[in-house]
């Protein structure tokens, strides 16, 4: 194949893939795969299916019918990362989980050769029952893919598969089908909100920013994904770079754009690696680059790597810190749809956003609002962490209920503990907590009950978190991600942190409770960013459903979930102490008391805590608690 | 040890590879954060001096390289070791206890309290906000490489690794 088939040959071509292919195994090459193994076990499937004569790969496939061959790829995650390796055989949609170099020869004996199953790592149902194909895995059932329609089934490496599976037909259908304002109308009326957090509606964005006159304008990809407990787009960018690709260059079209910029954060290595190879392959067939398709349209997208702070998830931030300046916000308006990038008209979209432009496109703004509610149409990404069953990267329809989501997806509590809380939205982000359970998560509900979807990062608590300490946690962060511009951000973050950390060191006082209060109001009224109208919000969410853990820490100076190492008190059990006086007489600070041959006592002022009596106590009479 | 081979290559370590990075990259101003990202790549941290010689060659003023080179977390203007262990911190690993996984790290390093590299440059322990591995937390990573669902236990046998590594290639 070379640059100068046009779209229609090159899909032609790259249809053979498909059409060719009869039976492909996608092997997660996911983060969380990848660090289980998932490399090797490629290779394992390679070496067997070339011994057994069965092996084939895209190259092959575009040039020779194979009927009897294997095409075995590396794919982005495939989801449910708690059970890596993961492998998804296709036709039959056949989910094989914890596989390891072992069950190779198993796999491609049973299922590949003679279309049975090995049940052993077979995914089951909450009933213990064997799940024959991937829609009947609980953690599957209710997902809808959008965003991740292509994460897991293709190959992100290779631009073919991407056209083979539909791709850049939407690209090629707004170049020469539609106008600008015919795209800016589906988009509108598609009622896609901006996935990175604020919500706000992506087609008035790009309307605000097509209506400016200017000869030079920008678009800008977001992929700073910064939250603590998100990985979704991460795993979009290394599982199916080309619908972002692709979406940034509608965007591109639209707005009247001729230039790009996709701002990564540097702790991704992968993902910039599977995005330079993307944009450089997309050029190679001119679907980047001067007159796409033979269009008069010409976009070229440039990747700028971040250098770690997170306030530049923050849109001005995010473009000082593009032009090489530190990345502090600025004030709005104007907005900079109206004055970006050098003073450009630029549009900034998340990952996610992105990669939901392409179908929309291709399906119509009708077939979208079919998934999700009213207000909030559409799916929704979601990375599901902290203690749950089955931690990963999933994709819901809006409306569906946090409890759905947690304990039908999600399997439930590990170590079957009880469930506390979740934190959703990350450091901008609250805690929802039993109440909430059957309230449809979408961006209006989640907001009234006081915290953001945000990213779609979901952390699940369970009754040994600490909700102190989790607020503390994540002010601690904010604090030192505070850019440092607005005094209320940078002054009040640091006392707040001061009074949390006092708090959890039993030293709070019940005045502090009003004092967070009074500061949080401060913090979010004069901060000029989302960093700082955020940043008390995972404190004042936690005061307004788990008060009792507050006033705990503080009267009782206990934490009701033993995690503030602080608050840990020495204990002796009178039941159990017989009096010898070894502990009393090893105690440093002399903090034992009693009379001998009778239960003894620590004096919890003099006790530094040292822990020398539980290890010199013959009976186990000392305990910590 | 490590530390005189570091010693050794200072004399080396002259402009000329920083002018090569600033002509590939271009003098705009744009371009600042890609040359120091390559140029901590080149010397592991920032060194003063180059970070003058950087914002001369851009026309820029030393006070306002300085002022990006501290603003973003990534750059350091200390020494870094040879390897890096970044742990994450992120929420779903600190729920899942990656505080007692720095502590056990600190503890095996002879490391204090606020002290993030060894004596020998050869490790620093760095905590980060989150590396997107939150379904293996809690994780960490290793020069670029992600190991997961850790425990203290699996700590040590995974420092013991590095370092065996490291006192074999000093041997040879």
């Amino acid at each position: 194949m070379n640059k100068t088939l046009t779209f229609n040959e090159l899909q032609k071509e790259c249809s053979k893939i498909i059409k060719n292919e009869k039976i492909r195994i996608n092997i997660c090459a996911g983060l969380g795969c990848v660090a289980k193994g998932s490399l090797e076990l490629y290779d394992e499937f390679k070496k067997v299916l070339k011994e057994k004569n069965l092996d084939t790969s895209i190259d092959v496939l575009l040039k020779e019918e194979k009927k009897e061959g294997v095409n075995t790829i590396k794919t982005g995650c495939i989801g449910i990362c708690e059970a890596g390796p993961v492998i998804l055989i296709t036709p039959g949609d056949i989910l094989y989980l914890h596989v390891q170099n072992k069950h190779v020869r198993e796999i491609i004996d049973k299922t590949i050769l003679n279309n049975e199953l090995v049940e052993e790592i077979l995914p089951k149902n909450y009933d213990g029952a064997v799940c024959k194909n991937i829609k009947e895995v609980p953690f599957y059932a209710k997902q809808e893919k959008i965003v991740l329609r292509n994460c897991g089934q293709i190959d992100p490496t290779d631009i073919r598969d991407y056209i083979a599976h539909n791709g850049y037909t939407a690209l090629y259908k707004s170049l020469f089908e539609l106008s600008p304002e015919e795209v800016i109308n589906i988009m509108i009326d598609s009622k896609l909100r901006g996935r990175g957090g604020g919500g706000f509606p992506t087609g008035l964005k790009w309307k605000f920013a097509a209506a400016e006159k200017d000869s030079k304008k920008y678009v800008v990809i977001n992929a700073d994904e910064g939250d603590p407990g998100a990985f979704m787009d991460r795993s979009v960018l290394e599982g199916d770079p080309h619908s972002v690709i692709e979406g940034a260059a509608i965007a591109a079209y639209a707005i009247g754009a001729n230039e790009g910029y996709i701002y990564v954060r540097a702790e991704y290595p992968l993902a910039v690696e599977r995005l330079q190879l993307a944009i450089q392959q997309a050029e190679k067939y001119n679907i980047l680059g001067e007159n796409i398709f033979g269009s008069n349209f010409s976009f070229h997208l440039k990747i700028k790597e971040g250098a770690g702070a997170f306030v530049c998830g923050e849109e001005t931030a995010l473009l000082a810190s593009i032009e090489g300046f530190r990345g502090m916000p600025k004030p709005k308006p104007p907005f900079p749809a109206q004055k970006g990038l050098w003073g450009h008209p630029t549009i900034i979209n998340n990952v996610e956003t992105m990669a939901c432009v392409a179908p929309i496109i291709n399906n119509g703004a009708d077939w979208f609002k079919k998934f999700g509610t009213p207000e909030s149409p559409g799916t929704k990404t979601f990375a599901l962490s902290g203690k749950l069953k089955n931690t990963g990267l999933v994709e819901i329809p809006f409306g569906v209920t946090l409890r759905e989501l947690v304990f039908d997806i999600g399997g439930g509590i590990k170590d079957d503990g009880k469930f506390k809380a979740v934190q959703i939205g990350g450091p901008s982000g609250g805690c929802l907590t039993e109440e909430h359970l059957d309230m449809p998560i979408d961006y209006d509900s989640i907001k009234k009950a006081g915290a953001i979807v945000g990213s779609g990062g979901l952390v699940v608590l369970d009754d040994k978190t600490c909700m102190v300490e989790t607020a503390r946690f994540f002010m601690s962060f904010t604090q030192a991600e505070s850019c440092g511009k607005c005094v209320p951000c940078r002054e009040g973050t640091n006392r707040m942190l001061e009074i949390l950390n006092r708090i959890v060191s039993g030293e709070g006082t019940l005045e502090d409770i009003d004092l967070l209060e009074e500061i949080g109001f401060v913090v979010k009224e004069g901060s000029l960013c989302g960093l700082g109208k955020t940043a008390p919000n995972p404190v004042l969410s936690t005061l307004k459903y788990f008060k009792e853990e507050y006033l705990a820490h503080i009267e009782e100076k206990t934490c009701p979930a033993r995690q503030c190492k602080k608050l840990e008190y020495y204990y002796i059990d009178p039941d159990k102490c017989k009096g010898c006086t070894i502990c009393a007489k090893q105690c440093p600070s002399r903090a034992i008391f009693g009379i001998p041959k009778e239960p003894f006592f620590i004096s919890q002022e003099r006790c530094v805590k040292c822990g020398i009596c539980i290890t010199v106590c013959p009976f186990g009479a000392i305990e910590l608690k | 040890m490590y530390q005189e081979e570091l010693k050794k290559q200072q004399p080396l370590r002259n402009f000329q590879r920083v002018n090569e990075i600033i002509e590939e990259h271009g003098k705009s101003r744009d371009k600042l954060i890609p040359i120091l990202q390559e140029v901590q790549k080149e010397f592991r941290y920032l060194p003063k001096e180059m970070l003058s010689f950087i914002a001369t060659a851009l026309g820029l003023s030393p006070a306002d390289v300085y002022g990006v080179a501290t603003f973003y977390a990534q750059f350091s203007t200390e020494p870094k070791g040879k390897h890096v262990i970044q742990v994450c911190d992120g929420t779903a690993c600190h729920v899942r206890g990656s505080m007692n996984l720095i502590k056990k790290l600190k503890e095996k390093l002879n490391l204090e309290a606020d002290q993030h590299t060894t004596e020998d440059l050869l490790v620093t322990i760095e905590t980060v906000n989150c590396i997107g591995a939150c379904a293996l937390a809690p994780a960490m990573m290793i020069d670029g490489k992600i190991f997961g669902h850790l425990t203290p236990e699996s700590i040590d046998a995974i420092l013991e690794d590095l370092l065996k590594n490291e006192r074999r290639k000093t041997n040879e």
